[in-house]
Parts: structure tokens; C-alpha cells; sequence
């Protein structure tokens, strides 16, 4: 259906793409997986119209294609979902799926028509969701959905998925899945690009991996016997291999349990709405205490209380054993408690300005000169010393932060509260968008934060992840803490996610 | 990153150009706007000063060999009185003597001549200036005439002309210096324009019945001064307070405000005028005069030649580009603007930060405002109308962002000053006012479309280099 030829991209001072030939055949499902910075963007933006090739041929559907923008791409049957969403806040979800062109009769919108059509699209996604209800007040996951089923509503005869399940919960990131199957079986392409390899491995009929612009790997799969079988010839290991390039001996750092000392948070009966219901835990000196869950579990908001970011309705929290009035991020940050929040561009950082002034925003105190003045030379001294440790890739100080990669975005984040001498690190999805080889570099840190005997309290939607790097994890269903799995190391993720879908329960919550 | 690989040297010193060029658009467009408004103004200049004085009296010293008398010519003007007093100096001790001197018409210089035929006493030359040599009796005294010769120079680039140019927008930069602020937090403040005739209506109208009238003393007069001015900071405090304990979008907030203060500055004004003389004044007043002369320092006054706003102006500028670029105070207004959730998060007490930027908005309008009281002799309360539209537009020249986050205060003050240049020039060209709107439009429109295109660039260098 799509085939690239020796496609070449190339931009100033950087081959993006170099002869890169890749095929599609109808009724496939194409991974496409690499390092951030590997290409498959471009790869995207050529195949979506939104950019030409410098060399190499397009052919879709057998003919020379050649996109002149993306609207024409679109208009051929190629659709695309990126990470960003495109969805009109104000608008109900209903209009927001037919929001595009060509759906109206004669200007006129066919509401019972949508209706019906609404119903079915968000049906088939499994998706439990009002139309009419407006985009502003879905959770993000819930729009991404929206998203999908809006690209979905054009019939697409190539399906683009740009990182889809990135704020999905587990079981929607599975319909997600299965309709990205249905798609290909109903005669369609589609071209699935994740940092998920499980999903890949789940999805994906062959798998083409991309390394500095170049094709490395590109695996057929054998001839499906059915269904239910869709092996990968290559396991994980060697598809991570293959990314990067270097082979990761173990996918997590080592854990240190002689270091965990005293407690230090303590948190009791935190409550927020029905959002988060009588929270209580402790996380000691040297621990990293994981909180398992769903999306929408209450994890973030537990974290954004403990933060100052939003306000409680009830509970207390305690840090080395005093009270703590939490009213403002500022203050939580005075005390100690710092957090990387789950939305770095959104929330974390200052895109407009450069990697070295988000550094120091939360840190202006330290460099201060006559109570007010900025002292640029402890500043920069300050920021090269975190740069060298963390290895933070930067052209110069001065660049700004929102051309960075998302690891030495997050980087910044951690150097930031590193310098603060944060006491508590809150790391809510702290490898979110981040690339293979960034990733092990941000779980090292996470270790050594809290080999330094500061506390650690780590919100990941990845299972693997909570339980490789955590010294214990609590599971939260809908506002509470169901379960608490003492050692991680040795836990069946299965059970994990069974206490995690209000399925199971582990013994009661322990308070130590 | 490897950003120069495979790009040509010429390629690079290109890109390097246009990053220059892009980054300081402002300068750039300032300065060929100074070169537009030179080449249009390039007219032959007679200037009438000391120097030009000095080339007379060399001129005569020159043409005399033996000793001989001199009638000095020129206006009653103060420019006129400088010229003369150089010509007799550069005379001064050598065998010329000054036969006479007329300050006046052509009809008093008609007189001395007769004076001094009437005396007997030898009249050899006539020294005076390009205009009054052209008078009639000064043509047919039959003696040699010596004026300074004429040159050509842009009008336009004459110290006069520069710093009339920058004195009559110095109250608009000022205010643009506070709007920079609330611009960079993605804010806008409306009310800058009734807060200038408020701080201004108050100073006066204290200075007035508080302070003495007449008889006020420097002391008082500042005083007052100072009142107007924290008025206005109070009316931006206000504001501010709308804006973030009750989350009232800027815009409606200080539109409120823009007409309260302006209501404000008329029932004042009204209201000192009743006092002033009995019930029964009609409509409103023009202005509050102020009688204490020294209150007109500010406004009319100067320092080594350079009008006293152009200094406020300047000081104002260099302290709140310190504020910009040195404090925390500068780092948390451009965070706040950037990205007001991350700077929260990042523990920038935002609340505080965005009352100091408006109040301080305030303040700056307030300055404004009494520099315009001073000018004027007196607060008017109509002062200032329409100005947040032209300081709005200074600002965004000058290249800040509506969005916030981004711009500078340099930026401000040469968008201010590319503004005042456009209008010089339109105004010494004849353009008339109503016709210089059209124009002041396109350039709003031409910098606000800049301010669009730019994240676009950025954002392609950004993807170039990644």
C-alpha cells in the first residue's frame, strides 16, 4: 500500500533520514520504534505530506505520491495521530469528531446522523465517554481517545499512530490495540510508533527500527497462523538492542535496602473530593516507594497535595516529624518537597526561556547578591557543576529549554531540585516521552537520589517500571490505596494490576 | 550538537547574518527609518547659535584690515541674544568696534542708522544673520553685510530636532516601560492613559490646596508630585488584585479601571474648580493650574542641555532594565509570563509577582502623568486619551509578545522611539494627523504579524539544529 523508496532528509548539520525504503502491504500493522532523534518524526511528517524528501521515491497505493501539504495527504486516505492533541476544549466531543470538513450537509450539521455515528465510533474504541460532553471537562487520556475515533471517523486506508498511548490507562491503551488491528483487518494500513515495546510487540505484524536516520532492522514477522498468534521473531531485549545500539545488561539500577532509614513523609488520611480518599503512607529516608495504578487513580493528585500544587480537603502531612502547612508550592519546596510534575512542558518548565534560567527559578535564592540581584557567575558555576554530573547534552547554557530532547528536559528538572537539596523528590511519569537510552540515565538518578538517603515517591503507568525501581509500592484504585506490595522485585505484575483494576486486594493498607 | 556540519562557510555567515538581523529587527528598522526621515529632511540649515555667531565675527575680522566700527543686527529672541553676545566676544580686543547693537524689528535697525548718521560716527560693516540680512534697510545701509554661510544637514538630524523628537514622546516611553512588564506576564493594562491624568489632576490640585498655591515650597510641590504618583500605583494595585485574587482577565479589569480613574480625574478637577470659584462653574476644566513656578521644573526644565523627561526617561529605562535582567524580581515576571503553572510549581510566589508588576505599571503611568502636570503647568484631566493604545503599540514594535514571556525592555524604548521617529518625520513631511493613523495601523499590524512568524522560524531553526 505504501512503500518508501531510498528516502534521504537531510537539514543543516543534520542527516535526518538516510535512504530509508520501508513497505506497508494492506491489512499490516508496521512498528516503527527508535531513539527520540532517530527519525521516525521526519520519517511521519514525509509520509503525512507535512515535509519533502531531499532523495527517494513515495508510492501509495501504487502510484507516485507526492504530498503537497498535509490536507492532500489526508484527502488520499492517510491519517495521522500525533501525541499533541487537536481537539477544540470548548466544543463537545461529538463536534470535535466531526469537526473536519465533508461531514455537514450543505453547511447544515446532520445531528442525528452524528449522533448515531458518535455512538458507534466511541463504541468501537470501547470507549465510555458522553458525546456531548465538552472536550475541557475529559481527563487527557479520555481525549486522546476522542482523538482516535475522530481519525478513525475518516475511514482511513493508512492509519498513522504517533506515541497513542502515551496518557492512556491500560485498558484503554488495549481497545486502542485491538481497533488498530481492527483497522488492519478490515483492509487498511497503519504504521504504530511507541516507546512501548509491549504494545509493538502486541500490535505490530513486522517491526522497522530506525537509528540515527538510518533503517537498522527491518524484521518480517512470519505468516500469522491465526490470531491469537502474533509473534516477533526478536524479543525485547534485542529490539532495545537494535535502538540503541548497545546492548542494556539490566533494565534497572540496583537497589540499596540497608539504606533505608527512618521514616520521613508521613502522610494521614490526605483526602481530596472523591478524587483521593483517605490516603495514608510513609516513605522513609533512602526509599523509593512506588504508587501503582490507573490513570485517574488519585496517584497525581496525591503527589500535587503532598506538592502544595493543589489544596487538600482534609489530612496531614509530616516531614521528619513536623507538621507541615502545605498552601503553596512555594512552601512545600522551603521545606523540602519538590516535584517533577507529570506534564514537564506544561508544567515543569519555562519553554521560552533557556535550560540555565529554569535551573535556577526555584533556586534565585542561592545565587542571590544584596538580597535581589541575580549572581550570574554562581548561577552558571551552579549549573555547569549539574550539567557535567547529569550529562546534560546543551549546545550552550543559554539554549533554550524547548529544543532540548525530553531527557535533558527532564534533566534540567532533576538538576534543578538536586541544587534546591530537595528532601522529597515526587516523580510523577518521570519517563514520559523519553527515549530508551535517556530513560536508564533518569532511573539511575532516581536510585542515586535516593541512595543520598533522600525519600522518593515514583508514579509510574508503567508496571515494569514501578517494580523494577521501587523498595515497595502501594496499588491505588479509585482514590485509595488497595494494596501494598512489600517487595516489588519478586511480585507478579498480573496480581499488581488485578489490585489496580478493583479486582483483587492485597492485605489491608500497613501503616509502619 | 553538530550544527555546522556539512553547511557551507558562506551558508553559515549567512544564517549567522540574518540570526543577527532577526534578533535586533528593531534596531535595524529604527535605524533605516533615521536614514529615510535624514535623506527627506536634507535642507539648508541657518542656524543661529554661538558657534555660528563665532564665523561672523572671524568673517569680519577677516575682511577688515584696518580698524573699523561694526553694526550688529538680530531678533529679540533668546537664540538671537546667544548669536549676538558670540559675535561680540570673537570681536572682542581686536581693532573692530562695535558701532551699535539692535535686539528688534527692521524698522529699529532703520533707526539706528539714522542714530548713527546722525552721530557722524563711520559705519563699515553690518554683522548679522542669514534672516535679518535680508531685511530691507539692513540690504540698502550700503556697507558690507557679513551673515554665517548656510549648509546643508537633514533638519531632521539637528540636535534640536532629535531631542524635540524624544521629549514629546518621553511620557509614552515611560508608560511603555511599566506595560512592558504586564505585557511579558501575558497581561494588558488599559488604564495607563487615566491614571497619567489622575496622578497628574491629584499633584496639582493638591499642590494647589494642600501645599500652598503660589507660595508652595519645593518640598510640598514634591510631595504632592509624589501623592499623584502613588495614586496611580495604588489604581495599578487595584488592578492587580482584580486580576489575581479573583482571576478577572486583565483586559475587563483595567478597562474598569480606565474609565473609574478618569471619572476620578474630572470630579476632581471639577471639584477644586468650584472651589475655586464658587458654585457656579459650568462644564469641566481644561486644567488644574498649578501656580508655584518651580513646579514646571520637571517638565520644561533640563540638565547639560537635555530635557529633563529625556533624563527621567533614561534613568527609568536603565533601572527597570536592571530590574529585567539582574533581579529575581526580572526572572520571575518572565517565568510567570512564560508559563505561569510551571512557574507556580517552581515555587515563584505568582500572586506577588503580578500586583508588584501592575502596581509598578501603575507607578510608571503616575510618573508620566506628572511630567505631563509639570509640561503644562498644571493636571489636566483629559490627559493622556488613547495613549494605552500607543504605548500598547510601542511596546509590541519593540517586539515583546501579547502572548507573554518574551520581549525586552530595550525593545520597548526603541519601539517607542521608532514610533516617535515615524511620526516626526510624517509631521515634518506635512503628512496630516488624521493620515498618519493609516500608517501607525499598518505598523502595528506589520509588527504583531513579526511577532507570529517568529515562533515559526524558531521553531524551524529549531528542528534545523536538532
Amino acid at each position: 500500500m505504501l512503500a518508501l523508496h531510498r528516502i534521504s532528509k537531510s537539514y543543516p548539520g543534520v542527516d535526518a533520514l538516510r535512504g530509508v525504503s520501508l513497505a506497508v502491504g494492506a491489512g499490516e500493522v508496521l512498528g516503527l520504534v527508535g531513539e527520540n532523534g532517530a527519525g521516525k518524526s521526519t520519517l511521519i511528517r514525509i509520509v503525512s505530506g507535512a515535509e519533502r524528501p531531499d532523495r527517494g521515491r513515495i508510492e501509495f497505493e501504487g502510484e507516485a505520491a507526492a504530498f503537497a501539504s498535509p490536507a492532500d495527504a489526508r484527502d488520499r486516505g492517510i491519517a495521522v495521530i500525533h501525541q499533541e492533541l487537536s481537539l477544540v476544549p470548548q466544543l463537545s466531543v461529538r463536534e470535535n469528531l466531526f469537526l473536519g470538513a465533508g461531514w455537514s450537509r450543505r453547511g447544515i450539521v446532520r445531528r442525528r446522523w452524528e449522533e448515531r455515528e458518535a455512538r458507534r465510533l466511541l463504541d468501537l474504541l470501547e470507549l465510555d465517554i458522553d458525546p456531548d460532553a465538552r472536550c475541557s471537562e475529559l481527563s487527557l487520556g479520555a481525549r486522546q481517545a476522542v482523538e482516535i475515533a475522530k481519525a478513525l471517523a475518516l475511514e482511513p486506508r493508512l492509519l498513522i499512530l504517533d506515541e497513542p498511548t502515551a496518557a492512556l490507562s491500560p485498558r484503554e491503551a488495549r481497545a486502542l490495540l485491538r481497533q488498530v488491528r481492527g483497522v488492519a483487518c478490515r483492509g487498511a494500513a497503519a504504521i504504530y510508533i511507541s516507546h512501548r515495546l509491549e504494545e509493538i510487540e502486541a500490535v505490530a505484524d513486522r517491526v522497522a527500527v530506525l537509528r540515527d536516520g538510518e533503517l537498522v532492522h527491518g524484521i518480517d514477522r512470519h505468516e500469522p497462523a491465526g490470531e491469537g498468534d502474533r509473534r516477533l521473531p526478536l524479543d525485547r531485549d534485542e529490539l532495545i538492542e537494535a535502538m540503541v545500539g548497545r546492548s542494556l545488561s539490566t533494565e534497572f539500577p540496583p537497589r540499596f535496602p540497608q539504606a533505608i532509614g527512618e521514616p520521613r513523609l508521613e502522610v494521614r488520611g490526605l483526602s481530596a473530593g472523591r478524587r483521593v480518599r483517605d490516603v495514608s503512607f510513609d516513605i522513609r529516608r533512602g526509599e523509593v516507594l512506588g504508587l501503582a495504578g490507573l490513570v485517574g487513580a488519585g496517584r497525581t493528585e496525591v503527589a500535587r497535595m503532598i506538592s502544595g500544587a493543589v489544596a487538600s480537603d482534609g489530612g496531614e502531612v509530616r516531614l521528619d516529624g513536623r507538621r507541615l502547612d502545605l498552601r503553596s508550592p512555594r512552601q512545600a519546596i522551603r521545606s523540602g518537597i519538590c516535584l517533577l510534575p507529570e506534564d514537564r512542558r506544561g508544567e515543569g518548565l519555562v519553554l521560552s526561556r533557556s535550560a540555565r534560567d529554569n535551573f535556577a527559578l526555584p533556586n534565585l535564592d542561592r545565587f542571590r547578591r544584596w538580597r535581589t540581584l541575580v549572581d550570574r557567575r554562581r548561577e552558571g558555576q551552579a549549573f555547569s557543576r549539574w550539567r557535567e554530573q547529569l550529562d546534560i547534552r546543551l549546545a550552550r547554557p543559554g539554549q533554550r529549554v524547548a529544543t532540548l530532547s525530553g531527557g535533558n528536559q527532564q534533566k534540567v528538572v532533576i538538576a534543578r531540585w538536586l541544587e534546591r537539596g530537595a528532601r522529597v523528590v515526587l516523580c510523577d511519569e518521570p519517563t514520559r516521552g523519553i527515549d530508551v537510552g535517556a530513560r536508564y540515565e533518569i532511573y539511575e538518578w532516581i536510585r542515586r537520589i535516593a541512595s543520598e538517603g533522600k525519600s522518593v515517591l515514583l508514579i509510574s503507568s508503567e508496571l515494569e517500571e514501578v517494580l523494577g525501581l521501587s523498595d515497595r509500592v502501594l496499588v491505588m484504585h479509585e482514590g485509595r490505596i488497595r494494596g501494598e506490595i512489600p517487595d516489588p522485585a519478586s511480585a507478579d505484575p498480573a496480581g499488581v494490576l488485578r489490585i489496580a483494576a478493583g479486582i483483587d486486594r492485597s492485605e489491608e493498607p500497613s501503616v509502619a | 550538537m553538530p550544527e555546522d556540519v556539512g553547511e557551507s562557510a558562506a551558508g553559515r555567515w549567512r544564517r549567522r547574518l540574518l540570526d543577527l538581523l532577526g534578533r535586533n529587527l528593531s534596531v535595524v528598522v529604527l535605524a533605516l527609518l533615521c536614514l529615510i526621515s535624514s535623506a527627506a529632511t536634507w535642507r539648508e540649515q541657518n542656524p543661529i547659535t554661538s558657534r555660528s555667531g563665532g564665523a561672523v565675527a572671524r568673517q569680519v575680522l577677516e575682511a577688515c584690515p584696518a580698524p573699523c566700527s561694526v553694526l550688529v543686527v538680530a531678533r529679540d529672541t533668546e537664540a538671537d541674544m546667544v548669536f549676538a553676545r558670540a559675535i561680540e566676544e570673537g570681536l572682542e580686543g581686536s581693532r573692530v568696534r562695535i558701532a551699535g547693537r539692535v535686539f528688534g524689528q527692521p524698522r529699529e535697525v532703520r533707526l539706528e542708522l539714522e542714530r548713527l548718521a546722525g552721530t557722524g560716527a563711520s559705519l563699515d560693516a553690518i554683522a548679522t544673520h542669514r534672516i535679518a540680512s535680508e531685511w530691507g534697510p539692513v540690504r540698502t545701509a550700503g556697507v558690507p553685510v557679513f551673515s554665517p554661510g548656510s549648509y546643508h544637514w537633514p533638519t531632521f538630524l539637528t540636535a534640536r530636532n532629535l531631542l524635540n523628537v524624544v521629549n514629546q514622546n518621553a511620557d509614552i516611553a515611560i508608560i511603555a516601560l511599566g506595560m512592558t512588564l504586564v505585557i511579558l506576564t501575558a497581561g494588558i493594562d488599559l488604564s495607563v492613559g487615566s491614571l497619567l491624568a489622575l496622578a497628574g489632576v491629584i499633584a496639582a490640585v493638591t499642590a494647589q490646596e494642600w501645599f500652598g498655591g503660589a507660595a508652595a515650597s519645593p518640598a510640598g510641590l514634591l510631595a504632592a508630585m509624589l501623592l499623584g504618583v502613588v495614586a496611580a500605583a495604588l489604581g495599578g494595585l487595584l488592578s492587580g488584585t482584580m486580576v489575581t485574587a479573583f482571576r478577572v482577565p486583565p483586559f475587563v479589569a483595567t478597562l474598569g479601571l480606565m474609565m473609574l480613574a478618569r471619572g476620578l480625574a474630572l470630579i476632581l478637577a471639577v471639584g477644586h474648580q468650584r472651589r475655586l470659584v464658587g458654585g457656579g462653574a459650568e462644564g469641566t476644566p481644561e486644567a488644574v493650574r498649578v501656580d508655584a513656578s518651580v513646579f514646571a521644573w520637571l517638565g520644561n526644565g533640563a540638565v547639560l542641555g537635555v530635557p529633563n523627561p529625556i533624563v527621567l526617561m533614561l534613568v527609568l529605562f536603565v533601572a527597570a532594565h536592571l530590574l529585567m535582567t539582574r533581579t529575581m524580581f526580572g526572572r520571575y515576571v518572565y517565568a510567570v509570563g512564560g508559563n505561569v503553572e510551571a512557574a507556580r510549581l517552581s515555587g515563584v510566589p505568582v500572586t506577588a509577582v503580578l500586583l508588584a508588576v501592575y502596581c509598578l505599571c501603575g507607578a510608571f503611568a503616575g510618573l508620566a502623568g506628572i511630567v505631563d502636570a509639570s509640561r503644562f503647568e498644571g493636571g489636566r484631566p483629559n490627559a493622556g486619551e488613547l495613549y494605552e493604545l500607543q504605548v500598547i503599540a510601542a511596546v509590541v514594535v519593540g517586539g515583546a509578545s501579547l502572548a507573554g514571556g518574551r520581549g525586552r525592555v530595550a525593545g520597548t524604548l526603541i519601539g517607542a522611539m521608532i514610533i516617535a521617529v515615524i511620526q516626526n518625520g510624517l509631521n515634518i513631511a506635512g503628512v496630516a494627523s488624521y493620515e498618519q493613523k493609516v500608517v501607525f495601523g499598518a505598523l502595528i499590524l506589520a509588527a504583531v504579524l513579526l511577532d507570529r512568524l517568529q515562533p515559526k522560524i524558531a521553531s524551524r531553526r529549531a528542528r534545523m539544529t536538532r
